[in-house]
């Protein structure tokens, strides 16, 4: 067997030269001739019923080709929970409520900008306000403001999870633990705000550039919106500026531009400010996690009850997994012999909160793994050894969800131990240093298929051609995460081809095979990757019979590709070049081209996902006992995503995490009055710059994951966990301030030690 | 009422006609069709649309075009020497790893050419410090500062730097 020359190579992505010379196209840099550009009305109001909309003057202004309300447009609800179609809450405009500031109310399409936010100014609303709920408490309260009238609690939908006998455990249990632990919302923040550009053809069909994770979601929700078919509906994703969870459903600028796009028979643009992204745009979940754990005297985990609310906003978009996949990750990590999950999520007057790196993975696990550092000092118990005791294995099961295949805990565990020099640093920092730990578990891609796709869950198509190069089409979305790059590795390696010779088409619904979920869960690699490699064997077993009957070579003759060569195993002169080799199955078929199609669903797999990735963190801070700031020091990593297949893209989404986690633990956070986001700049809302970021240091824990593409599974997501509990548990040990409420700020600190 | 402009954007000499409320990142984008400067918050927070305006660093979504009457601006477009040749900035930008999405990497590029014409040797907090005012979501950072260190290395010594 060769050894790889493509797989585990810091290979530079591909895009990376036209992104380094500005040459690569984002939504927002697409111009079409005769373009309108697009603006949305929204509601100022959190909770408001609409008794009137007056468009007359706003359509007598100059440059003003059309406007929309709730009244033009099919009355057709979505959502992403397509299974379940009592789940899809929204309205592309308002219809006749309005349940958040910033709420779609009518659209705009003008020659120009500026003549469509002067028309916009014009457009008269009549509201009759509402009371409104803006935490979960207050919306749970009897006698509450209802949202929506189809949950007249509020709570919009529920999960359980139960295994084992929870009573019994605990009366089995020397030590029990009961503790509220609250996490807030925190935004997406990718760097491109959400822009697109639809199109009417001339047949009347609708193409759509927009700024998504998701081509295919947005093609058939925009299909059922228009009442459309949704082979009328071409997706195309250009390059795109992040996502992070963030640009995974079908969004009302994408329905409103092709509306208008149809209406005036003009390309029409829309393009979010920031401002709009920040004060009125997804983010990740506040939860108020409530988790009981039981303890043998000995450390070991006898049970764990665990109820979170979810405050999600005015609409379900991607809350029924929140609260599906909290449930999960309550229970991974660790043992629990005895468990039970209720989730509920809660509908409020706030902008609706959504999937974001992590999917409910952060909130839970700032609250698992901070209660397993309070059982560790209160058992005497250290925390590395607390988790060895009750680490999952290959092979667990949680009963009913999901099977534990490859697992690296233990091993990530005692390396971060090791590099970050934890023992010594837990008995010998002075006062006002510490050192923490925070864990994670993540999936490689969900299995459980709310969008109700009658399609693979992803696919790959190969064109294979005689002059020793390959065409990989498939609706993969590389956001930015590289996927593009690693799938041409894996197509490259496979095939026995260089990089260059591996040409991709992603991600247009009209081109590319159908059908692929997108990007989120940490899905692409796993499952575009399998697909690819289900395609590229066909290929390959038609390239190894034309070499087998060129040189009529014995039938159990292995057949290797390798250096853009098709040759008989060890017998390197019996073969031909790839080309060649295409070129005889063509002339065998009469002159059809070479082309094979692959495809993944995981099958056999439980209810969350084929694979699980693992991993450990500890971090350093000192914290100044006067103003109460954090400093993160240095972070130390230690994780199992299987196969690395490209070391630097693996770094890189690591160090990447580190940022966004180290920003929900110290920086971010929404400052909310009422419903209305205060801080929609990133002068006030801040992420962390180049200046903040803490040295790391990394090792990745060798595992071979057998459902994964040549043994990988998922990396990056998943740790964007572990960073605010190991801060926090890094502060206790600093200062013996132990946070339950993120973040971590200056304020809470000096409160904590009773300074304020 | 418009006014009438000439700036020269990375060599060519361009004749227009601006509002005055118009800043030089709508220019580049829309009228010259310059779409490497990106617009990633229009508060001057981000840094994804710098460029650099006789020489210096400036955020294209503060400035106003009617102020660019006379100027040399050099924008992403102009940063390598031909299509075929790349600068050493973003030879390094690729090769570490500094780009994954790519919405920031122009501005940073041009930042990171801002503090280099003047320190190729940059220490590890001097570049942290010249591209604080780029944000970036995706990279954590490391690789870009890495990056503009190793493109430091190529311009002071630009053959033996090369891989």
């Amino acid at each position: 067997m060769n050894a790889h020359s493509i797989i585990g190579k810091d290979i530079p992505r591909t895009d990376g030269r036209a992104k380094a010379t500005g040459q690569a196209i984002y939504a927002d840099d697409i111009k079409l001739p005769g373009m309108l550009h697009g603006k949305l009305l929204r509601s100022p109001l959190p909770h408001a019923r609409i008794l009137s909309i007056d468009t007359r003057r706003a359509a007598s202004m100059p440059g003003v080709h059309c406007i929309i309300t709730g009244q033009d447009i099919p009355r057709v609800t979505y959502g992403n929970w397509r299974l379940f179609p009592g789940t899809q809450d929204e309205y592309a405009l308002a219809m006749d409520k309005v349940r958040f500031i910033g709420d779609e109310v009518a659209a705009v399409a003008a020659v120009d900008r500026d003549a469509a936010e002067a028309a916009i100014e014009q457009i008269k609303v009549e509201y009759e306000e509402l009371p409104g709920v803006f935490d979960v408490a207050s919306a749970l309260a009897t006698g509450a403001p209802v949202v929506h009238d189809t949950s007249p609690t509020n709570i919009s939908i529920d999960r359980k999870i139960a295994y084992g006998d929870i009573d019994a455990g605990f009366a089995a249990s020397d030590y029990v633990r009961e503790d509220t632990f609250t996490v807030h919302a925190v935004s997406h923040a990718y760097m491109e705000p959400c822009a697109c550009v639809a199109q009417s053809d001339l047949d009347g069909r609708i193409t759509l550039w927009t700024s998504t994770q998701t081509p295919y979601i947005v093609q058939c929700l925009l299909a059922s919106t228009l009442n459309m078919r949704e082979n009328d509906i071409r997706v195309i994703k250009p390059n795109v500026g992040g996502g992070f969870g963030g640009k995974m459903e079908l969004r009302p600028w994408e329905f409103c531009a092709a509306f208008m796009a149809r209406q005036t028979g003009r390309p029409v643009k829309f393009t979010l400010t920031r401002e709009e992204e920040l004060a009125f745009g997804r983010r990740r979940h506040p939860m108020t996690v409530r988790s009981k754990v039981g303890f043998k005297n000995d450390g070991t985990l006898v049970a764990k009850d665990l109820h979170i609310y979810l405050d999600g906003g005015a609409y379900n978009a991607m809350g029924p997994t929140a609260t599906f996949l909290s449930g999960n990750f309550g229970a991974m990590l660790y043992r629990y012999p005895n468990y039970r999950y209720l989730g509920e999520h809660v509908y409020t007057n706030k902008p609706p909160a959504s999937a974001m790196r992590g999917f409910g993975a952060p909130q839970t696990l700032f609250a698992a793994e901070t209660q397993m550092n309070i059982a560790a000092e209160e058992l005497g118990i250290d925390p590395v050894e607390i988790r060895l005791k009750n680490a999952m294995v290959s092979g667990d099961e949680l009963p009913g969800v999901a099977t534990i295949s490859s697992c690296g805990f233990i091993e990530s565990l005692k390396e971060v131990r090791r590099i970050s020099g934890w023992s010594r640093k837990r008995k010998t920092l002075k006062p006002g240093r510490g050192v923490g730990i925070g864990c994670y578990s993540f999936i490689s891609g969900g299995v459980f298929n709310w969008f109700n796709t009658q399609y693979p869950f992803s696919a790959a198509e190969i064109r294979a051609f005689d002059d020793g190069t390959v065409h990989l089409l498939t609706m993969a979305s590389d956001i930015g995460q590289g996927s593009d790059t690693v799938l041409k590795q894996i197509l490259a390696e496979t095939l026995g081809l260089r990089m260059e010779d591996v040409r991709l088409t992603a991600a247009d619904t009209a081109m590319t095979p159908q059908a692929d979920l997108g990007t989120w869960g940490s899905r692409v690699t796993l499952m575009a990757g399998n697909a690819v490699l289900d395609a590229a064997g066909k290929i390959k077993e038609r390239l190894a019979g034309a070499v087998s009957a060129r040189f009529d070579l014995n039938v159990i003759f292995d057949i290797e590709f390798a250096d853009g060569r098709v040759f008989a195993a060890g017998k390197p002169d019996r073969g031909m070049t790839f080309g060649e080799a295409v070129a005889f199955v063509q002339k065998t078929q009469r002159g059809e081209p070479l082309v094979a199609r692959g495809s993944y669903t995981p099958r056999g797999k439980g209810l969350v996902s084929p694979a699980f990735s693992f991993g450990a963190q500890v971090a350093e801070v000192k914290v100044d006992t006067d103003t109460g700031l954090v400093q993160v020091e240095k972070m130390w990593t230690a994780h199992d995503c299987g196969t690395v297949l490209n070391p630097m893209a693996v770094e890189g989404q690591l160090e990447g995490s580190v940022q966004m986690g180290l920003g929900y633990a110290l920086s971010e956070q929404f400052v909310m009055d009422g419903g209305k986001t205060l801080n929609t700049t990133f002068l006030d809302y801040k992420i962390p710059n180049a200046a903040d970021m803490p040295p790391g240091e990394s090792v990745c824990i060798d595992t071979f994951e057998p459902e994964g593409p040549m043994g990988a599974k998922e990396a990056g997501e998943g740790l964007v966990s572990p960073t605010a509990p190991a801060i926090a548990e890094a502060v206790f040990h600093a200062t013996g301030y132990r946070c339950k409420d993120l973040p971590i700020t200056p304020e809470k600190v000096l409160k904590g030690l009773g300074k304020l | 009422m418009k006014h009438d402009i000439s700036l020269t954007v990375n060599g060519d000499t361009y004749h227009l006609s601006v509002e005055p409320w118009r800043t030089l990142n709508e220019v580049l984008r829309e009228d010259l069709n310059l779409t490497g400067t990106k617009l990633g918050c229009g508060s001057g927070d981000c840094g994804a649309c710098t460029v650099m305006v006789d020489g210096k660093s400036v955020s294209s979504c503060l400035t106003l075009a009617v102020e660019m009457d006379g100027r040399q601006i050099l924008t992403v477009e102009g940063l390598a020497p031909s299509g075929e040749t790349l600068h050493p900035i973003q030879e390094a930008f690729i090769e570490k790893g500094a780009i994954q999405c790519g919405f920031c990497t122009p501005g940073m590029e041009l930042s990171a050419l801002n503090l280099l014409k003047t320190n190729p040797s940059p220490s590890d907090a001097q570049i942290r410090s010249a591209i604080s005012g780029n944000l970036c979501r995706c990279t954590g950072y490391n690789k870009i500062v890495d990056a503009i260190a190793e493109a430091g290395r190529r311009i002071k010594h630009p053959s033996k730097a090369r891989r």
